[in-house]
């Protein structure tokens, strides 16, 4: 299906040269300059408002950066976004998969979205419930389904077209620590198997830790420090953990402020999870 | 362009899923073309003074009435895609490389099924009123399509709204205000002939107007389509037209 392309990149999965993007007065992210390897899981840390899910809207293409570029994949996400959304997969921090339908529905629509012929969709589908253990759930409505089920369901459904790049906003807030550790088991699955770099955002220090081979942390659209997380607490002493990392470098804020409406919607995404 | 149309049928087929499961809204929506035939209906029809071509009144305003369902059924259509965008089904449908105009197809397709079901509704509560309906399958043929052509231009005309006002209060007070104009300003319940001129020149400028013109033309004994069924259907589909690539020029605002 993929045929060599000329892409605008070098070897990197993303690539943002300046990006920055404005609402009003606001500087939501600040000439942001990262460079993400393939194959990796790469963490964007940083209080509510720092920026992570503005950087995810405008890599995903669903959000113009007001000034500077970046590449995902290798393409423009701005002259080159159908490139670049046919090699991404994306799961929202809210609730995406469609609880009025079953699994194997939420599934069908989007290998039709991708494109993809009949024969090549069957098999995906059914590989891709395979590999979430949701086989036997599969023609189950979605309201059916438990807070960790329906990640799993967003998973398959974002990597049936074998997306070079997976962007996951806040992939396991609400879950229990069983359904998180599952979520996580998968994601370390889809990079090893399918070589796919993981951008994840992410509050949750243990999951940072867990899963992320480099991690920045943002403050106020700015990138405050970047790094292997090993490094990270090593630079700030021997005892130093995580959260001491990111309580240094985004100003002693752990999980407050934040808008309203930040607040509305990580609740509510964690009640309808819970 | 066959890519194309699998995927606008790919998310019509989801809406129609969704829809099977759970017709409750569908019924409900019976009960207005009830009342206004049924009551509304019987008391105008003892008024003389309404020219309706020949017909009878209730005759004349059963497509009226079809018309109105169809309006207002598909007006608040915009409701569900910010109910989707609050769930961020919306956000996973525009990183995919689908073209933005299939997906608003796609849901303009479901639409128009959705007022095929009105249609039936419709024709059964007329049976059961005595009125002489056309039972032809080319005039069916041409009410199908009058019915799907019209809910795909008032449930794009929804997505719009919708893309702009992004939420359920404010899309609420916008859809409430919107539906009666649009119905009152429209030759539903009574002819163009019978307004004073400024209002004539708002109905023509109404889509409603030549959906209610169709089904006149083609669900009725002894009904005609003032503006020629041609005309009608042409006016329709450019309105169709040019709200489709303004939806899909929005559409991608709602994840922003």
């Amino acid at each position: 299906m993929r045929q060599p392309v000329t892409t605008d990149g070098d070897g990197y999965a993303i690539e943002t040269a300046e990006l920055s993007r404005r609402f009003g007065d606001l500087l939501a992210v600040d000439r942001l300059n990262l460079r993400i390897r393939r194959g990796i899981v790469f963490g964007l840390l940083g209080p509510n408002g720092a920026g992570k899910s503005t950087i995810i809207k405008m890599l995903t293409t669903l959000l113009p950066p007001t000034s500077g570029t970046a590449t995902v994949a290798g393409f423009d996400i701005v002259k080159r976004s159908r490139a670049v959304r046919s090699r991404i997969g994306y799961v929202p921090q809210m609730l995406s998969a469609d609880a009025a339908l079953t699994g194997r529905e939420n599934l069908r629509l989007s290998v039709a979205l991708y494109g993809m012929d009949s024969a090549e969709a069957r098999e995906r589908i059914a590989e891709a419930f395979t590999f979430m253990s949701l086989m036997e759930f599969a023609d189950k409505l979605v309201k059916t389904y438990s807070g960790g089920m329906i990640r799993r369901l967003e998973l398959a459904q974002a990597m049936l077209h074998r997306p070079e790049i997976l962007f996951l906003d806040e992939p396991t807030i609400g879950l229990d620590p069983t359904a998180r550790h599952s979520v996580w088991d998968r994601l370390i699955d889809l990079r090893d198997r399918f070589g796919m770099a993981i951008l994840l955002t992410t509050h949750d220090m243990d999951e940072a830790d867990e899963l992320c081979s480099e991690l920045a942390i943002l403050h106020k659209g700015k990138v405050a420090v970047i790094g292997e997380p090993d490094e990270l607490k090593a630079a700030l002493g021997p005892d130093a953990s995580l959260d001491t990392v990111f309580a240094h470098y985004s100003g002693g804020i752990i999980q407050e402020g934040g808008r309203y409406t930040d607040v509305r919607q990580t609740r509510s995404t964690a009640r309808r999870l819970g | 362009m066959i890519a194309y149309s699998k995927q606008a049928a790919a998310v019509a087929s989801a809406e129609l899923h969704k829809l099977m499961r759970d017709p409750t809204e569908l019924l409900s929506r019976a009960v207005q073309p009830i009342l206004w035939l049924v009551v509304f209906g019987q008391v105008f029809s003892h008024v003389r003074g309404i020219p309706t071509g020949g017909v009878d009144y209730l005759a004349f305003m059963t497509p009226g009435i079809l018309a109105q369902s169809v309006l207002f059924s598909a007006i608040f259509y915009g409701i569900a895609v910010i109910w989707e965008r609050d769930l961020g089904i919306v956000h996973k449908l525009l990183v995919t490389p689908a073209p933005r105009s299939a997906l608003v197809v796609g849901k303009a397709i479901a639409a128009g099924l959705r007022g095929v079901f009105q249609a039936a509704i419709v024709f059964v509560i007329a049976l059961a009123l005595g009125i002489d309906l056309r039972w032809q399958p080319l005039p069916i043929v041409v009410v199908v399509l009058a019915v799907m052509l019209g809910s795909a231009v008032f449930s794009t005309f929804s997505l719009i709204i919708a893309c702009i006002v992004k939420t359920r209060e404010r899309f609420m007070g916008i859809g409430q205000v919107l539906t009666m104009p649009l119905f009152f300003a429209s030759n539903a319940i009574y002819p163009l002939e019978l307004m004073p001129g400024w209002l004539q020149t708002v109905a023509r400028l109404n889509p409603l107007t030549y959906l209610v013109d169709a089904l006149r033309g083609s669900m009725i004994a002894g009904g005609e389509a003032v503006h020629g069924l041609a005309t009608d259907f042409a006016v329709m589909l450019v309105v169709f037209v040019a709200f489709t690539a303004i939806a899909a020029r929005l559409y991608p605002a709602l994840a922003q």
